[in-house]
């Protein structure tokens, strides 16, 4: 009983966060919109992008146009999820210039909740809305058959994803307590993940393929599901794989408590 | 003219100070790079029959971006020249006996120029060592070479006289944020950053070569490899030469304007 009101209580004071965020955010509405226009078009161009490619070849290592789109589609929604809940962390190296991480510790509140409801950026709903339309197209024009299984994989591959690119904010963070400002190669991996990932990632070839399971686990994300989503693979166990990035997650999590441990104030 | 090159050498000198962010960023340029290139070979692999320009050209293309990559970049603005009309700065600067413009101007070249001074060689002397597919092949001709210094300063040019349209901007929107943002993607891609023109739908290509993205980044990158006829080339050039006049006659214009009815933001 006292766990379930400690959850609560720990929803409501995310919910109060993310009210104030967004109530700040709309203060400046003309700058609110711009942005999502300026985010639309990001995806946009790499849309376009894809398109152009296929308009051109057609296939790439067997993936079809729609393949891809879905591939890429899901992947966007991972990153926009991740980054609309997990962009506290992605700001976090200012934070600890500015020595506001020691307000946080003095507070009686979980370090992780305080951080997460540092930011909270409703922009990237529209990024997120053009990748859902995406997503829908390619549904439409591929010729996958979807039973109940291939939904919950997608649903699984949501929830991996979103863990592992927050995971990836997590280390980005987590490394600022021992280098103080942010690390701008940390960049290859978050947003790099998102550029790269709209294909599957045995297109890079194999070692690419082998890195992207073994040491930073995007493969578990998209490649594995996706065999199991496009009926390339009957083995439903690729369904599951997602469900790896929350290890993952763990993993970033511990590092994170290492560099809380470590931190030393920059006094100012 | 000599209080702006004074300006620009101090802001030369001040961006080759940070050494630390250069490797930072090679480190990620490289990644970028190879990444890019392991997209292309997969598409080689798949139809090379459609493939628009030969694998060498194509990695030349991949590697000279990289290592020029602060020439032409989209979001390397000048966060200060933001900060300053934002805040209300600007009056110092108007009170000063410089044309904005042209002191911005300088300003914005330096610090690409430090940039790319720090960054371009390490990334060229690597790409060059790449096996043979992979990495950077030499110019045809030494004139090819040359052809490439002139566009690629040319290109250069354009993209600081684009950018300067943005800092303009920003006195009559005050928040550059979006602006910012959709002008990068945009010019990005019209530029071929994120694809090779080449790689565009003929079509659309044949439109894209016209507009002033193609001048600040596809034409030095092209013509590198000798993938461009003589023609193709002189009209390319005439385009760049013909785009710098326009945006810097009219952005001066502009900015002249800009200033006589700006409102000073705080006190």
């Amino acid at each position: 009983m006292r766990r379930i009101d400690q959850i609560k209580d720990v929803l409501r004071l995310y919910g109060r966060y993310m009210s104030l965020n967004i109530r700040s955010a709309m203060q400046h509405k003309a700058s609110f919109f711009l942005q999502i226009a300026g985010q639309l078009m990001t995806s946009i161009t790499t849309f376009l992008g894809l398109f152009f490619m296929f308009q051109r070849f057609h296939r790439v290592k067997g993936y079809t146009y729609s393949d891809v789109l879905l591939c890429f589609s899901i992947v966007l929604m991972q990153f926009s999820l991740a980054e609309m809940f997990a962009r506290g962390f992605d700001a976090f190296s200012g934070m600890v210039r500015r020595g506001e991480f020691d307000r946080v510790l003095v507070r009686p509140r979980s370090d992780v909740l305080q951080v997460l409801g540092s930011r909270f950026e409703l922009t990237r709903i529209g990024r997120l809305i053009q990748a859902a339309i995406i997503f829908i197209y390619g549904m439409t024009a591929t010729a996958v058959e979807w039973t109940a299984g291939r939904v919950l994989t997608v649903l699984a591959m949501l929830l991996g994803g979103t863990a592992l690119f927050s995971g990836l904010f997590l280390v980005y963070a987590a490394l600022c307590f021992f280098t103080i400002d942010g690390l701008e190669f940390m960049n290859v991996f978050t947003d790099g993940g998102r550029e790269y990932g709209k294909y599957p990632v045995d297109v890079y070839g194999r070692r690419m393929q082998q890195f992207a399971t073994f040491v930073i686990p995007y493969a578990l994300v998209q490649y594995y599901p996706l065999q199991y989503l496009l009926g390339r693979s009957g083995c439903w166990l690729y369904g599951l794989y997602p469900l790896g990035a929350l290890l993952f997650l763990t993993a970033c999590y511990g590092l994170w408590r290492v560099g809380v441990a470590h931190y030393t104030s920059t006094g100012s | 003219m000599k209080r702006y090159l004074s300006f620009f050498r101090l802001r030369f000198s001040m961006g080759l100070q940070y050494r630390t962010a250069a490797i930072a960023g090679m480190t990620t340029q490289f990644a970028w790079g190879f990444m890019e290139i392991l997209v292309f070979r997969a598409f080689y692999a798949a139809d090379p029959a459609v493939f628009p320009m030969s694998f060498e050209a194509t990695a030349s293309y991949i590697w000279l971006q990289q290592a020029f990559l602060a020439i032409f970049a989209a979001w390397l603005l000048e966060p200060e020249i933001f900060d300053c009309i934002v805040s209300g700065n600007v009056a110092y600067e108007l009170c000063r006996p410089v044309r904005i413009y042209d002191m911005w101007f300088a300003r914005s070249m330096a610090s690409r120029l430090s940039k790319v001074a720090l960054r371009c060689f390490p990334i060229i002397a690597v790409a060059l060592l790449l096996p043979r597919p992979y990495g950077i092949c030499l110019p045809p001709s030494l004139r090819h070479f040359a052809l490439f210094l002139i566009t690629l300063a040319l290109s250069f040019l354009v993209s600081v006289a684009f950018y300067m349209w943005i800092y303009v901007l920003t006195f009559y929107t005050i928040s550059p944020m979006g602006l910012r943002m959709m002008v990068a993607s945009v010019v990005e891609f019209f530029s071929g950053g994120g694809i090779p023109l080449p790689f565009f739908p003929d079509p659309v290509r044949r439109v894209l070569e016209l507009l002033p993205f193609a001048s600040m980044q596809n034409v030095p990158l092209r013509v590198y490899s000798g993938s461009v006829t003589d023609a193709q080339m002189r009209s390319a050039i005439a385009l760049q030469v013909f785009w710098l006049a326009v945006l810097v006659i009219l952005g001066r214009a502009m900015c002249r304007k800009a200033e006589r009815r700006v409102t000073l933001q705080g006190g």
